[in-house]
C-alpha cells in the first residue's frame, strides 16, 4: 500500500504514511494497524468539508497528471501552430509566441509539478521522521547533534538558501531540484515529530516492548511511528504546500530544466516573453492557477486535519445563542 | 541566565554555520563554477579588487584550506565583501546599502500591516464564533496562502496596471522625478509600492488571521473569561483586554520572527515588479553568476533572521513570565 505511485488520488495522500515500516517478521501487524488508520483517514475526509474540497482539487490534478494524453491531443512542446493565437476551439487557451498549444502544455505540465511536490514531500517527511524520531529515541549526544543540525537549517531562510544552492548547480535537472527541496524542507517536520516522539517515549507499551526484548529498530518502526501517523501526514501535507510553491518559484526564474513541461517552466517562458504585455494572458495565468490549485489542495487537507486533530478549532454551527451579550 | 547563554551560543553557532556554508559551497560544488568565472575577470578588475575574491573562492591560492578559511572570515568580519562581478566595478557593499532601504520599506511596512489587519480580523472572527467572518475568511485565506505570491503579482499587473487604473508595475518611482521630500514624489513612491505590497499582503495575511483566531478560540474557553462574563463586563472589554491580550503572545513572537524574514522573504515579488530591493538583487546575482554579491546577500538575510530569533526570545521572556522559568 505504501507505493509512491501517483496514478490515483488515493495513492498520493497515502504516501506520507509509514512507508518506512520494514518490519521483517511482524510487518503484517503494522500494516493492519496502518490500514485502520487509513480507514479513519477516509471517513474523516468525507465528513470535513475542507478536506473534501482539498481532496477533489488534488484528484483533479492527479487526473491531469495520470492521463494527459487523453485530455489534450496536441503535443505540448511542438512548435507547429500559428504564433500567439488567441483562444479558439482548436486551441482552447491560444498558443505561445513559439506556436505551442497552451492548453496542452497546461495539461501535460501537471505531471512534473505533481511529481516534484509529492516525491520531495515524501522524501523530506521520511527524513523528518528519521531525524526527529531517532533524535528523540536515542537521546543524549545523538539528540543534541541531530537537533543542532535541524535547528540551524530551520533558521536559514529557505528560499534564498534554495536559490544559492541552485546557483552553484546550473543546468541541473529535476533530481537536483528535489534533493535541494528535501534538504531545506525537512527541518520543521523533524522538530514537531521529535516533540511528539519525546512525549511517546515514556509510555508503558514502549516499556513493555523493551522488556520483551525487541530490537530498537523494531520499536521505532512498529511501535512508535504508527502512533504518530496523524502528525506524519500533517508534516507531509505541510511540506508539500511549500514544495509546490518553492519549486514553482525556482522554475519560474529558470532553474531545473527549462525545456521540461511543468507549470513552473511555463511561467518562466511566459515571463521571459512578456506574455502579459503582449496580451497572451492565459499563458501566464493558467500555469499559476494550476500551481495554486495543487497548493490549495494540500493546504486545505492540512487545515482540515488540524481541525480533526484539534476539535476546538472546528467551525461552530448551532451556537449562535451563546454570542448574546 | 543559563537559558540566555544557551541562546547566545546557538546564535553564534548558526552564524558560524552560515559563514562556513558560504565558504564551503563553492568549494564543494563540482568543478568550482566560481573558478572559471574569476579567471574571466583577470585583467578586467584591479589585482587589489581581485584578491578578496580569490580568497573567498579559493582560486589561485597555494595556501591551505584552513589558511583560506581564516582569511575569508577576517575579510567578512571587516566588511570587505568584495566587488560585484555583474555590476563591475561597484563594490558589493554599495549595492546592498542602496537596496536595503527599499526592501525594509516595502516588505517591512507590509509585514507590519499584514500583522495588524490579520490579527484584528482573527480577534473579531474568533469572538463572533460562527459569524460570517469566522466561517468565510479562514478557508479563503488557507487557499490564498497556498498561491505563489509572484503569481498574485502577475494577476495584479493584469488587473490594475495593464487595464483599469494603470498603476505602475515597475521600479520604485518614475524616472522623470527627482527624489525629494515633497508630496508628489511621496505619492509616486506609494503608487509604485501599491501593487507589490498588495501581492505580499494578500498571501501573508491569512497566516496572521489563522494564528490569532486559533489562539483566541483556545483562550476564550478559559475559566477567567467565563468569570469576566459572569461579572458582567462589557463584551468589548473581555474581547480586547482579557482574551486578545493573552492570545496575542504567539502572534507577537511570530511578528518578531517574520520581521527577520523580511529581508529575504519576498524575493520573487521584487523580481516580478522590478523593485530593486535585496531580493531583486539576489535573483540578479544568481542569474548573473555574481557569487560575491550572492554570498553577501545570503549572509545578510540569515543574519537578520538570527537577530529576529534573539529578539523573539527576549520578547517572550519580557511578555510572558511563564517562559522565564523554563530555562
Amino acid at each position: 500500500m505504501a507505493s509512491t505511485e501517483i496514478s490515483t488520488g488515493l495513492g498520493t495522500t497515502v504516501t506520507g504514511l509509514p512507508a518506512a515500516t520494514p518490519g521483517p517478521d511482524r510487518g503484517r501487524e503494522a500494516a493492519a494497524r496502518a490500514g485502520m488508520a487509513l480507514n479513519r483517514l477516509f471517513s474523516a475526509v468525507r465528513s470535513n468539508r475542507k478536506a473534501s474540497a482539498g481532496f477533489i482539487l488534488l484528484l483533479f490534478v492527479c487526473i491531469l497528471a495520470a492521463v494527459p494524453g487523453l485530455i489534450a491531443h496536441d503535443p505540448p512542446r511542438a512548435e507547429i501552430y500559428g504564433r500567439s493565437l488567441g483562444p479558439s476551439s482548436a486551441h482552447l487557451f491560444g498558443t505561445t509566441v513559439y506556436g505551442q498549444d497552451i492548453f496542452s502544455q497546461f495539461v501535460w505540465g501537471a505531471r512534473e509539478t505533481l511529481i516534484i511536490a509529492v516525491v520531495s514531500g515524501v522524501l523530506s517527511t521520511t527524513l523528518s521522521v528519521i531525524m526527529g524520531v531517532s533524535a528523540a529515541y536515542l537521546g543524549g549526544m545523538a539528540d543534541n547533534t541531530l537537533n543542532l543540525i535541524t535547528d540551524t537549517l530551520l533558521v536559514f531562510p529557505s528560499f534564498p538558501l534554495l536559490l544559492i544552492i541552485a546557483a552553484y548547480l546550473p543546468n541541473s535537472g529535476v533530481v537536483v531540484l528535489i534533493a535541494i527541496l528535501v534538504i531545506t524542507g525537512y527541518a520543521y517536520g523533524a522538530r514537531q515529530l521529535r516533540a511528539q516522539a519525546l512525549s511517546l517515549r515514556a509510555r508503558d507499551y514502549l516499556e513493555a516492548a523493551r522488556v520483551r526484548g525487541e530490537r530498537r529498530a523494531y520499536i521505532i518502526a512498529v511501535e512508535i511511528i504508527p502512533n504518530m501517523t496523524p502528525l506524519i501526514v500533517a508534516a507531509f501535507l505541510g511540506t508539500a504546500v511549500y514544495n509546490v510553491l518553492f519549486s514553482a518559484g525556482l522554475q519560474f526564474i529558470g532553474f531545473g530544466n527549462p525545456n521540461s513541461v511543468s507549470w513552473g517552466t511555463m511561467l518562466y517562458w511566459a515571463q521571459n516573453n512578456e506574455a502579459l504585455a503582449i496580451g497572451q494572458y492565459l499563458w501566464a495565468l493558467m500555469p499559476g492557477l494550476g500551481i495554486a490549485t495543487l497548493g490549495a489542495a494540500f493546504a486545505l487537507l492540512n487545515y482540515a486535519f488540524d481541525e480533526i486533530g484539534n476539535p476546538a478549532l472546528r467551525p461552530v454551527r448551532r451556537l449562535r445563542v451563546k454570542r448574546a451579550r | 541566565m543559563r537559558f540566555a547563554l544557551r541562546r547566545l551560543a546557538f546564535f553564534l553557532g548558526t552564524l558560524w554555520a552560515c559563514l562556513t556554508l558560504n565558504f564551503l559551497l563553492p568549494r564543494l560544488m563540482p568543478g568550482n563554477p566560481a573558478l572559471a568565472l574569476i579567471a574571466k575577470f583577470h585583467g578586467r578588475i584591479s589585482a587589489q579588487a581581485l584578491k578578496p575574491l580569490e580568497i573567498a573562492f579559493g582560486v589561485n591560492t597555494h595556501s591551505s584550506l584552513i589558511h583560506q578559511y581564516v582569511d575569508y572570515l577576517r575579510n567578512t568580519a571587516t566588511g570587505n565583501l568584495g566587488t560585484s562581478l555583474s555590476q563591475l566595478p561597484t563594490p558589493v557593499r554599495q549595492i546592498i546599502s542602496n537596496a536595503l532601504p527599499w526592501t525594509l520599506g516595502l516588505v517591512g511596512m507590509t509585514t507590519v500591516l499584514a500583522f495588524l489587519v490579520g490579527t484584528g480580523i482573527g480577534i473579531v472572527g474568533a469572538w463572533r464564533r460562527g459569524g460570517w467572518l469566522d466561517n468565510v475568511l479562514p478557508p479563503v485565506f488557507v487557499v490564498t496562502s497556498a498561491i505563489p505570491f509572484f503569481w498574485i503579482g502577475m494577476l495584479l499587473i493584469v488587473a490594475f496596471s495593464l487595464h483599469g487604473p494603470h498603476l505602475p508595475s515597475n521600479g520604485t518611482f518614475d524616472n522623470t522625478m527627482v527624489p525629494a521630500f515633497n508630496m508628489p514624489f511621496i505619492l509616486n513612491l506609494l503608487q509604485h509600492a501599491l501593487l507589490p505590497a498588495a501581492a505580499i499582503l494578500i498571501t501573508s495575511i491569512g497566516l496572521w488571521i489563522l494564528t490569532m483566531r486559533n489562539n483566541m478560540v483556545t483562550v476564550l474557553s478559559e475559566d477567567y473569561i467565563k468569570m469576566a462574563r459572569a461579572k458582567g463586563l462589557p463584551g468589548r472589554r473581555i474581547m480586547f483586554d482579557y482574551a486578545a491580550r493573552n492570545a496575542m503572545l504567539p502572534s507577537l513572537s511570530g511578528l518578531a520572527m517574520s520581521l527577520g524574514f523580511v529581508l529575504g522573504g519576498s524575493v520573487l515579488v521584487e523580481y516580478v515588479f522590478n523593485y530593486p530591493g535585496l531580493g531583486f538583487w539576489l535573483v540578479q546575482a544568481v542569474e548573473g553568476e555574481d557569487y560575491p554579491l550572492m554570498q553577501a546577500l545570503f549572509l545578510l538575510i540569515t543574519l537578520a533572521v538570527l537577530l529576529a530569533v534573539l529578539l523573539t526570545d527576549v520578547l517572550n521572556a519580557l511578555l510572558d513570565p511563564r517562559t522565564r522559568t523554563a530555562g
